[in-house]
């Protein structure tokens, strides 16, 4: 198993976004874990991929970080937290710090493109003042500048995703969670979502994505986490999707 | 802007599923307006009782021409029996106050109250109806010990409580009250099942809208009081109509068709209806929240 290694990680806590210690996870209706011993840490302004085919336990490790499930053995700690000890009342405060992007961009259809990106921060209790200074702001970001008052299903594939990547990162939060972003989109759309990915990493933020896509991941040339069954079978600084890939 | 974003919601909401919304309001409006009746007969029973019992009265009979009883000997009463028994009743300590009612008087009493009925009073006789001693007790409910102490004496004919004729009356409202009450039972559990899942479908039906809130960190109380509030209202909605309809009926069939009607007895008022339209009013929002909290924890996963 290649480790990525990171000099004094045990010293560097405050350097530490995410952090799984021995973490495994089983589910009652599966005699084989979800996530077996699993040990990862993400560093503040890193972007990883975690890859694996399907059931290898990408979505459990995310689901783990939003404290959607708790782990049957071992630790989390996200954004300095011990997830464990972390009151129910206070996950929503966790969700903040965490934006989430998924492979069906997950819009509200009867909403615009303003009002979906507006939507996360007024059930956050935001005050309209700010909503409605930091969603152009976002808007303008991610490229959709000019199509605030469209429709979802007005827009394409690509521009879905753009307007879901807004939602996510509209409230800055510390960490990005993208689970197959790209799973849905042709690739010259994906290579534009992962330039938005990049860009976002780049204002400091940690980007964790799930993915199949071995293109992207070849030309990205990031932190790769491959799991298998469950296991951590590699981790590399600047991966590939796959070995002799 | 937050109680504007929940109001909008709410808003939305409610209109998403109108039908379900107005089969909730309906049912839980008819439950409670079935509670509210059965409140009303209660306070109308106890109106009575406080009217009526101030003025029942025990009544001895004393023994006539056609009296029956053993204790007669077939003979009319004598006038020293008469007085013994008039001295004894003022003696009894349970005893208030003690009138004697001559034959005579009797008779004219008769007339007054059947006045409208010409041929009864022209078929009986002046001396047919019985003279007696109607006894007013300190306590009503002590009747008991002064129809024992007196029913078999010389030249009592029969000690009738009146006390006893109006509570035939009340039991037949009591059943009355009690049916309503567990009709209403019924269908309060009706509507509150009603207004769980009038719920759950908004839940079902706003489930992308609350994932969505769920994942940006909406706290739970900003992602259930919407579904909260909707309930609360159509409780609130459906106590109104209630009271509405309670209101109406205490009007309608009371003070329209009753007291014209029936001018014996006095009948509950107003008081008694305002009384209970917040009742249930309130009983409606805490049912319907209480449902809608319940259905919440269940099918709202945070």
């Amino acid at each position: 198993m290649v480790r990525a290694s990171y000099p004094g990680v045990a010293d560097l806590d405050s350097g530490s976004v995410i952090r799984l210690e021995n973490v495994s996870k089983s589910f009652p209706t599966s005699t084989r874990p979800a996530l077996d011993d699993v040990d990862v840490n993400i560093e503040k302004g890193e972007f990883v991929f975690l890859v694996g085919s399907s059931g290898s336990g990408k979505s459990t490790f995310l689901r783990l970080l939003l404290k959607e499930e708790v782990p049957t053995q071992g630790r989390v700690h996200v954004a300095g937290k011990d997830l464990a000890r972390l009151s129910n009342w206070k996950v929503p405060a966790l969700r903040r710090s965490i934006g989430c992007v998924f492979q069906d961009f997950r819009l509200l259809p009867n909403k615009t493109v303003f009002q979906n990106v507006a939507f996360a921060l007024e059930v956050i209790g935001k005050p309209r003042h700010t909503i409605d200074q930091v969603v152009p702001e976002v808007l303008d970001l991610v490229g959709l500048d000019g199509k605030s008052q469209r429709m979802p299903d007005e827009l394409s594939g690509g521009e879905q995703q753009r307007v879901a990547v807004a939602r996510a990162f509209v409230n800055r939060p510390m960490i990005l969670i993208a689970d197959e972003p790209t799973g849905n989109l042709d690739p010259s759309t994906s290579v534009g979502i992962m330039k938005l990915l990049d860009r976002i990493n780049r204002t400091g933020t940690t980007v964790v994505m799930a993915t199949h896509d071995a293109a992207i991941v070849d030309s990205m040339r990031r932190r790769v986490v491959e799991l298998s069954q469950g296991k951590v079978v590699r981790d590399q600084v600047r991966g590939v999707y796959g070995y002799g890939a | 802007m937050r109680a504007q974003f929940i109001l909008s919601e709410i808003g939305v909401g409610l209109r998403r599923n109108i039908t379900l919304t107005i089969a909730t309001v309906v049912t839980v409006a008819i439950s409670l307006t079935l509670v509210g009746l059965g409140l009303l007969v209660r306070d109308q029973v106890s109106t009575m009782k406080g009217y009526w019992y101030d003025k029942v009265e025990v009544t001895v009979y004393l023994c006539g021409q056609t009296s029956t009883s053993p204790t007669c000997a077939g003979k009319e009463v004598t006038q020293d029996q008469r007085q013994q028994l008039a001295t004894d009743l003022q003696a009894t300590p349970q005893v208030k106050r003690v009138f004697y009612e001559s034959k005579a008087e009797a008779f004219t009493r008769f007339k007054e109250q059947f006045k409208d009925s010409p041929d009864l009073v022209a078929n009986v006789s002046a001396d047919a109806l019985p003279e007696s001693f109607r006894v007013k007790l300190a306590d009503p409910r002590k009747f008991e010990v002064v129809a024992s102490a007196f029913r078999d004496r010389p030249g009592v004919d029969t000690v009738q409580d009146q006390k006893k004729l109006l509570e035939n009356f009340f039991n037949v409202l009591n059943v009355f009250q009690k049916v309503a009450l567990i009709v209403a039972a019924f269908q309060l559990v009706a509507s509150v099942l009603l207004v769980s899942n009038t719920i759950r479908v908004a839940a079902f039906s706003r489930r992308r809208e609350t994932g969505i809130m769920r994942l940006v960190g909406a706290s739970n109380l900003y992602i259930q009081l919407p579904f909260l509030l909707e309930g609360a209202l159509a409780g609130l909605l459906g106590g109104a109509l209630a009271g509405g309809l309670v209101a109406l009926g205490k009007y309608e069939l009371i003070d329209q068709q009753l007291r014209p009607r029936i001018k014996f007895t006095n009948f509950v008022g107003w008081d008694s209806v305002l009384g209970i339209i917040p009742l249930l009013v309130v009983t409606g929002v805490v049912l319907s929240s209480t449902a809608s909290f319940v259905t919440l924890r269940r099918h709202l996963r945070v």
